[in-house]
């Protein structure tokens, strides 16, 4: 035995040598074939996440994505700052500042102030915000002319996603939660409610969501955005209430919803962000989830910077919407065999009306763009 | 360095101090805890450095033929650990790649981000030294942060009159939420330490919750934040508009003074310092034990308000449930780095706003991750809680073996 150990002790270590004594590369450096597509662009584009950090697996992460995706496209240089509370978001912008960043992307409304300030402050460089719009100290929406807001009308997709959750139901009840009250949050909430219950009209059975109620705007939240075994334990109980579609609106928390679900027949999972069916953690209990409300953070992302970089930068707010695929409802994957042709069909007629403006989904986290 | 009064001890280090042997001068000097804070701190920046030179990409890269050509994976990991320290010293003290004024303007962003651990850590010393382990800081930063936030937007005031009612009506805030804490362990002899842990929780839920309420919420708004706090309220700044320096620092500053005051001067104090020698010495010398619990907690608890109210009327002018960071727990770090003594509590918070004001720039020049700044604290830390083990690791101390230095005679 001890033979064996001493043995694969020695190989390990002749491996380790072997590796570490691999051949040096050319001393000739060659610039521009370090892997990146693009020919470098002599500008810099720049990132500050709020708390939740680069790794959040909701929008920090989205807009990162977005951002590497320019750098590797664009060939531009990026440089990223996390925040890990509020007291950072004025001190890691003027860094930006001083780092001479061309664009300066915040990420979440919390960066609301800083970025305005730093936009007010250099009306030579470029800033643009996810999820919030500007506006003055008494709450009346701005526009300033070197910053652009990009906003989501997350309702839209929510909304197909309640009136398809609905359908599927078997119980006519479906649950919700969110991590907090955020409208950014809540704006998921609000369109799943009205969609669930634009079914139960169309179709005269009664629905019921759990969690959250649109009129008070007040339901189920978790407190925060990594508690998995509280959206186990949350979801589990919606179950038990009889809730056979969730849909968590708290990033990573989801899992725990997965998990739940996956120990009770029957229950499906709607994802929130991005196609949950696709993201490598939820491999395991892909087939659980009917579908995804997708907001395509990092494409604006991604949009911004081409914009900014090509010379074409507007202040004007990008607002992701049904229409221009910003916001939508991921494909059903596993479901597609399951979802009736009819209730589809109904779904696909629902875009169609809410892109034509004959639908009108509303919430009171929308966007107020002036 | 005169008594370490955390636990209660029952032998006081007055009567063990002529019983241990002097030793020679060079012994003391190793042994002070001021040397092993020192060369902690050196410590923990070393093996921060090679945390740095792990997650660097071309030192990885450079590693794997490191025998073939060495140079390239010293020259990586030293340009890797050179840009990380000089952006920190860069973003924390003085900048000379920045124009003008604006040079210094990284020393008092150090000052700005101690404002808050200096009041929050002064706070927890007292109780440290009053044999209190109040874990609780965060929950009264927070609730002294709201209570000030709400006087500062919602009540108007002339100019002058206004920062003092909002830091009074802070420390109030915060001084009563640290008092439950304080009665029910006077009353009941419930846990400090349990009661304000949840104490925090209470906190940070009831701020989220109020939050959502419009007596914290922005008129018209459907985020959890705040109005800006009036501009009456508004700490006045220092040096000008190019720096956000403000007055708190001094009343920090100030604090410190009157907390040595407090402890080292004031009958209060001595029945405070009493209790936390040993307490039931302390109850049969007539002091009452349970008024001291109640009051150590009604001034930490203020302090700590204190603290949270700079963070609101000194920089963010805002409030949200995530105002207070991590300031409560940090200043515990603070408060033990300082070793519950108000200068100490000054400089470790210094350090701490330093690590915390350069931790932007570390992150933008030199593309180190911002959780570097954390293993520095948390090594700073374990290291201090073991001096043993930074003797066992110091170079300095086993240099000094040859020139008569005694590393067994040294005491913990």
């Amino acid at each position: 035995m001890k033979k064996i150990i001493r043995a694969a002790a020695l190989g390990g270590a002749v491996a380790l040598a072997l590796a570490a004594c691999g051949s040096a590369p050319e001393e000739t450096e060659t610039p521009g074939s370090s892997g990146s597509a693009a020919a470098p662009v002599d500008f810099t584009a720049c990132m500050v996440s709020d708390e939740g950090g680069f790794d959040d697996a909701s929008f920090n992460q989205s807009g990162y994505e977005g951002l590497k995706k320019a750098e590797s496209d664009l060939g531009i240089q990026v440089k990223t700052a996390e925040s890990t509370d509020p007291g950072q978001y004025t001190t890691n912008v003027d860094s930006m500042v001083q780092a001479n960043c061309d664009l300066i992307i915040g990420v979440g409304f919390a960066l609301e102030d800083a970025i305005q300030a730093a936009a007010d402050a250099n009306k030579d460089k470029h800033f643009a915000l996810v999820d919030s719009a500007f506006s003055d100290a008494d709450f009346n929406p701005v526009t300033l002319e070197n910053a652009k807001p990009l906003l989501f009308n997350t309702q839209e997709a929510a909304y197909l996603a309640g009136y398809l959750s609905a359908g599927m139901s078997k119980t006519h009840t479906l649950a919700t939660f969110g991590g907090q009250p955020f409208p950014s949050v809540t704006i998921f909430m609000d369109g799943f409610v009205d969609g669930a219950a634009a079914y139960a009209k169309d179709s005269g059975t009664a629905t019921k969501v759990l969690g959250w109620d649109k009129a008070k705007q007040n339901g189920s939240m978790i407190g925060n955005f990594s508690d998995t075994q509280a959206g186990a334990d949350t979801s589990t109980q919606f179950i038990e209430d009889g809730a056979d579609v969730i849909l968590p609106v708290a990033g990573p928390v989801g899992s725990g919803t997965l998990n739940a679900a996956s120990q009770h027949d029957g229950t499906m999972v709607v994802w929130v962000d991005s196609d949950g069916y696709l993201q490598p953690s939820n491999e395991q209990y892909k087939s659980l989830i009917l579908t995804s409300v997708m907001k395509q953070i990092g494409t604006a992302v991604f949009d911004t910077i081409k914009a900014s970089v090509d010379g074409n930068f507007t202040a004007e707010p990008y607002v992701g919407t049904l229409e221009n695929g910003g916001v939508d409802i991921a494909p059903f994957h596993d479901f597609e065999s399951q979802v009736p042709a009819e209730l589809s069909s109904k779904i696909d007629e629902l875009r169609e009306q809410i892109i034509s403006g004959d639908l009108v989904v509303d919430s009171p986290s929308a966007n107020k763009v002036s | 360095m005169t008594t370490t009064a955390q636990a209660p001890a029952p032998a006081e280090p007055q009567a063990t101090k002529p019983a241990r042997e002097r030793g020679s001068y060079l012994q003391q000097v190793l042994d002070s805890s001021a040397t092993t804070i020192v060369v902690a701190i050196v410590i923990a920046l070393v093996l921060a450095s090679l945390l740095v030179v792990a997650a660097d990409p071309d030192a990885q890269k450079a590693l794997v033929y490191v025998f073939a050509r060495p140079s390239d994976f010293f020259g990586a990991a030293w340009d890797a650990v050179y840009s990380t320290y000089s952006a920190l010293f860069r973003g924390a003290i003085f900048d000379p790649q920045a124009s003008g004024a604006r040079q210094i303007r990284p020393i008092t962003e150090t000052m700005v981000s101690s404002v808050p651990l200096i009041f929050a850590g002064l706070g927890l010393g007292i109780g440290f030294r009053s044999g209190l382990f109040n874990i609780g800081a965060q929950g009264q930063v927070l609730i002294g942060a709201a209570a000030g936030a709400w006087v500062g937007f919602a009540v108007p005031m002339p100019a002058g009159l206004h920062v003092i009612v909002v830091c009074v009506a802070a420390a109030v805030a915060g001084g009563i939420w640290a008092g439950i804490a304080g009665f029910l362990k006077a009353r009941t002899g419930a846990s400090e330490v349990i009661v304000t842990i949840m104490l925090n929780s209470i906190a940070a839920y009831l701020v989220a919750y109020l939050l959502t309420t419009s007596v914290l919420r922005q008129p018209g708004s459907t985020r959890p934040i705040t109005p800006p706090v009036k501009d009456t309220a508004v700490m006045p700044l220092l040096l000008g508009d190019q720096f956000r320096l403000h007055l708190g620092f001094l009343l920090a500053i100030l604090a410190a003074v009157g907390v040595w005051w407090l402890m080292e001067r004031s009958t209060i104090g001595f029945r405070f310092r009493a209790v936390g020698a040993n307490q039931d010495a302390a109850r049969t010398a007539g002091i009452k034990v349970t008024t001291v619990y109640v009051l150590v907690m009604l001034v930490a608890g203020g302090l700590a308000g204190l603290g949270g109210a700079m963070q609101i009327i000194g920089t963010d002018k805002t409030f949200q449930a995530s105002s207070a960071g991590s300031i409560g727990f940090d200043a515990i770090t603070v408060a033990l780095l300082g070793r519950s003594r108000p200068l100490g509590t000054v400089l470790a918070a210094l350090l701490f706003g330093a690590l915390r004001a350069g931790s932007p720039l570390m992150q933008t020049a030199a593309g180190t991750p911002i959780d570097l700044v954390l293993v520095i604290q948390a090594v700073i830390v374990l290291l201090i809680a073991a001096p043993p083990l930074v003797r066992e690791l110091s170079l300095v101390h086993w240099a000094a073996v040859p020139f008569g230095y005694d590393r067994k005679k040294a005491a913990a």
